[in-house]
């Protein structure tokens, strides 16, 4: 039976005094809770977890990534203010705000095909979602990491220092964005979508202009009955058509860059 | 071989008028078989299309089950799958295009020498099918190269492709060599030589060819 996460991370800090390991509880019913390692001592972690006889954590089996977007968190505290006229205290609740910082975390399975037991989580966090985005590679440890931090790298934009490739692994080299975060905008590429709805609808409305009214409804509801109305429900192709030549002329506009 | 289910000649060839259809069927009964060169041509070419090979996703499963002893593809004369494209007739585009791979797609159908035909098989080939909203499947082969025959489906089964390559037959069957309904390779200008879209930093460039591809125009009906 393998020892506990708090016994793991207990003999983690032992090991390496000054080092950071945090314990984050996964409340959802799986309960599967996770190390995250501080950055400056992670790669010699991961060399003790992987050869440590009593974990022996010898395969890394999956590799991801989570963007965690900037977050507005409100807080409300509950304060006493005491009544200057002499009357009973009143209770006054606070509400404060707060912008927790956002980050790109790397998600590592780890299991032990000696011992016969796992998964070990372990998490890298970054400093921001901009500029301190180099968490330590953890290929020269786990070589089965090398294509998985890659797509990490591709995909979230998080960079591994000392990863022996790191180059993107899905989209081409020429590409610039990250696809995974959660700020992405994809190109508007599909200006033919014949039953929009939806998000779909609302980029459909921007390559295709509404025609203009042709007739007022409620003489297209009172089609069925008088030969009238049946006429103008019978002209309307017609000038939908005419300015189905005029939007083809338009050009589609551009998305903007995020 | 009836002519009743093709379309009319636009322009009759000279001295056609000289033979009637009944005294044609009049000399076949004795042997004679009396026809254009344009047709037997044809009929040669329809009857042996070699199919690149060349397989993008699991549409590719159902093709090479196609081409195997249950569905038998060779019963149509298409079983040689050329694994280069410089012997290919047939460019079937069987699954998802990826934005990555469509440059080398459509390099592929340049290389192929004319006349050569190309059958968007599946879901994905025709529209990007399931990733018709993520960023990196291209939504549709038939933006960059012109497409002869779709086949629906997500895979379409075997039977779907035989059908396809029968449609594809038919339409060879009838294609002309002169006039203005000429064969799209006999047309004067036409240079058999696709434009390769280049990776751009956020998606292909050119995103569709303009001389292949436009978008078709949808007008909404907008509820007042």
């Amino acid at each position: 039976m393998m020892e506990t996460l708090e016994q793991v991370r207990d003999r983690l800090l032992a090991r390496f005094p000054g080092g950071e390991v945090t314990l984050i509880a996964n409340p959802g019913p799986a309960a599967q809770h996770s190390l995250a390692l501080g950055l400056n001592q992670a790669a010699a972690m991961a060399l003790f977890l992987r050869d440590d006889p009593d974990l022996r954590l010898d395969y890394c089996s999956n590799v991801t990534g989570v963007d965690w977007p900037e977050k507005e968190i409100v807080e409300s505290t509950k304060v006493t203010v005491p009544d200057p006229a002499g009357g009973p205290a009143k209770v006054v609740e606070q509400k404060t705000k707060r912008i927790q910082p956002g980050y790109l975390e790397v998600v590592y399975h780890l299991y032990s095909m000696a011992l016969k037991h796992g998964p070990v989580i372990v998490r890298l966090r970054t400093g921001n979602r901009h500029d301190q985005v180099t968490v330590p590679s953890f290929t020269p440890v786990w070589r089965s990491c090398e294509f998985q931090e890659r797509e990490v790298f591709d995909l979230f934009g998080v960079k591994f220092s000392d990863h022996p490739d790191l180059r993107r692994i899905l989209m081409w080299d020429e590409f610039t964005a990250h696809p995974m975060r959660k700020d992405y905008v994809e190109p508007d590429d599909y200006e033919w979508e014949p039953t929009p709805h939806g998000t779909v609808l609302e980029k459909a409305k921007a390559h295709y202009p509404a025609t203009a009214v042709a007739a007022p409804t409620a003489a297209v509801g009172a089609a069925h009955h008088t030969p009238a109305a049946a006429a103008v429900t019978t002209a309307a192709p017609v000038v939908r058509s005419d300015t189905g030549l005029e939007t083809r002329a338009t050009p589609a506009p551009k998305e903007g860059t995020p | 071989m009836t002519d009743a289910a093709r379309p009319e000649p636009t322009e009759p060839a000279p001295g056609a008028h000289l033979v009637t259809e009944a005294e044609r069927d009049e000399l076949r009964r004795h042997g004679i078989l009396l026809t254009k060169l344009e047709e037997i041509v044809n009929l040669g070419r329809s009857k042996s299309v070699w199919p690149l090979q060349f397989g993008l996703a699991c549409c590719a499963i159902e093709m090479i089950a196609a081409s195997m002893a249950r569905f038998d593809i060779a019963r149509f004369g298409s079983e040689v799958f050329r694994p280069s494209p410089r012997q290919a007739d047939l460019l079937i585009v069987s699954g998802t295009v990826t934005k990555k791979m469509a440059p080398q797609v459509v390099r592929l159908w340049n290389q192929m020498p004319e006349p050569k035909y190309c059958i968007a098989m599946g879901a994905c080939a025709i529209s990007g099918g399931p990733f018709k909203q993520g960023y990196n499947v291209l939504k549709g082969i038939d933006r960059f190269i012109p497409v002869d025959v779709y086949i629906p489906g997500c895979p379409p089964r075997p039977e779907a492709l035989l059908h396809g390559l029968l449609q594809l037959q038919e339409q060879i069957r009838t294609q002309k060599s002169s006039g203005p309904n000429v064969a799209r390779h006999l047309r004067p200008g036409d240079r058999c030589d696709y434009a390769v879209p280049e990776f751009g930093e956020r998606d292909l460039e050119p995103p569709a060819n303009p001389a292949v591809w436009q978008a078709p125009s949808i007008v909404r009906n907008e509820k007042a």
